[in-house]
């Protein structure tokens, strides 16, 4: 019953072999196997969106997927939004606006407004607000990450 | 928590994951977007000791038009539902539906032959397939069937699927131009499970008179239920306020619901007849092939 896969995963570009057991979450061989604990876990049942990453460039709930799920394909995680040590425009606009207290959900608000305004260069607030509530953050009442999203999105579409 | 250690086959065809629900039948789930799936094996309140991922069938992931029906591959992601110009098109009220289930981070991975076969009354496929009268085929060892809803869901997470048949492929009528339709529910936040979810298509003739009414409930019952009386009120009618406040009464009468942690029984079945009637206003506000 505890047979082990060998299995291959692109991760933030960087090709990834490791063995798994079966029942192994994708969030835990993340954080546990590949050591990228910028993921975080949080319900474990898909409700908080603390686990999002995006996979196959879409953005999915690690804590409900098998890390042997992810052979041949690309994740990306929290770890692979700067680039060359820049932070991407929606981390700056996270910190210039406080969208974050105790940063738990951070990760998951971030890949979730990541996926969001790629395809969605001109938001609305009610847009935003409808993306985030798919992440639960019990510290800043949500206002300054809405302020946080559509201050990155501004930012995108003038570059 | 963490799910118990199974044993996982990732086959590439039908006829392979049928050869295995064969082969293990009861100890077998199949594993497809997984997210009702793995929320009940991570709290152990499943431990099935084989999981067969469909994620690998390609040919399950479709959609296209064929006559006057869609046909939609079991496998294909909710998120592709919503954003399907086709579906869009030829019937809106899939689109709506759809828009109500989960986050789009579950809808990118959930699946609409998932959804089906998970058979949760509060769900928002299962009610819209019964308001479609969408067919459902499903193919075993012995070959295929094709259900209805009714045949389909049985009662509370359970469908009349054999433990050796897979769900492959759902059938859906590509609706007539003009037809009224809408998707109205009451959740307590958006993405949760509906305490009451209705889906109403209204086929109408000339002169603005409703050909024949349907309207299916979710979140009332055991499974999505079709409010027969209340549509028996609005067919043949030009459609009244007080027509509408009658089929409203109507459907709550066919509601069975029993009180959970979200609401009373009483609450649901009050809330069934405001829905059902917000559900007939919106849906004479909004013509298919119109704005």
């Amino acid at each position: 019953m505890t047979e082990r896969r060998r299995i291959v995963v692109k991760v933030n570009g960087m090709p990834y072999e490791r063995e798994v057991e079966a029942r192994r979450l994708l969030v835990d061989f993340l954080r546990d196997d590949l050591e990228l604990i910028g993921t975080h876990v949080g319900c474990e049942h898909g409700i908080c969106g603390a686990c999002t990453i995006l996979f196959n460039g879409r953005a999915a709930r690690s804590c409900l997927m098998f890390a042997v799920q992810a052979d041949g394909a690309e994740v990306m995680t929290i770890e692979g939004l700067a680039e060359d040590g820049k932070l991407h425009p929606i981390q700056e606009a996270f910190q210039e606006h406080h969208g974050l207290q105790c940063g738990f959900c951070t990760p998951g608000m971030l890949m979730t407004s990541y996926e969001f305004l790629n395809e969605n260069s001109d938001p609305s607030e009610e847009e935003v607000r409808k993306t985030i509530s798919g992440v639960l953050c019990r510290c800043t009442g949500y206002k300054q990450v809405i302020d946080s999203v559509m201050a990155a999105a501004a930012e995108m579409k003038g570059k | 928590m963490k799910p118990s250690a199974f044993e996982y086959f990732a086959p590439h065809t039908v006829k392979e994951a049928v050869e295995l629900l064969e082969k293990y039948e009861d100890e077998a789930k199949i594993l497809a977007g997984g997210q009702s799936l793995v929320p009940i094996m991570n709290f152990r309140l499943g431990r099935p000791e084989v999981l067969i991922d469909i994620n690998n069938i390609k040919d399950l992931d479709y959609i296209k038009e064929e006559e006057d029906h869609l046909l939609i591959g079991a496998l294909t992601r909710e998120r592709d539902l919503e954003l399907s110009p086709l579906v869009k098109e030829k019937c809106p009220i899939l689109v709506e539906a759809v828009s109500f289930v989960g986050h789009v981070a579950i809808r990118n991975r959930g699946t609409i032959g998932g959804s089906l076969v998970h058979a949760d009354p509060s769900s928002e496929l299962p009610t819209v397939i019964c308001c479609l009268e969408g067919e459902m085929r499903v193919v075993g060892p012995s070959g295929e069937r094709t259900l209805e809803p009714e045949e389909f869901f049985l009662t509370y997470l359970t469908t009349s699927l054999e433990p050796s048949e897979i769900l492959v492929e759902i059938k859906i009528p590509t609706l007539p131009q003009n037809t009224r339709w809408s998707f109205v529910e009451l959740s307590r936040r958006v993405g949760d499970f509906a305490v009451v979810g209705v889906a109403t298509l209204l086929f109408m003739e000339e002169g603005g008179v409703c050909k024949e009414a349907r309207i299916a409930l979710g979140g009332v019952a055991s499974t999505p239920i079709r409010a027969e009386e209340a549509e028996e009120v609005l067919a043949g009618q030009k459609i009244t306020d007080a027509l509408i406040e009658k089929a409203g009464e109507e459907a709550a009468e066919a509601t069975e619901t029993e009180p959970d942690y979200h609401a009373s029984a009483e609450y649901r079945k009050e809330m069934a007849r405001v829905f059902v009637q917000k559900g007939l206003h919106e849906a004479l506000s909004r013509v298919k092939g119109g704005k």
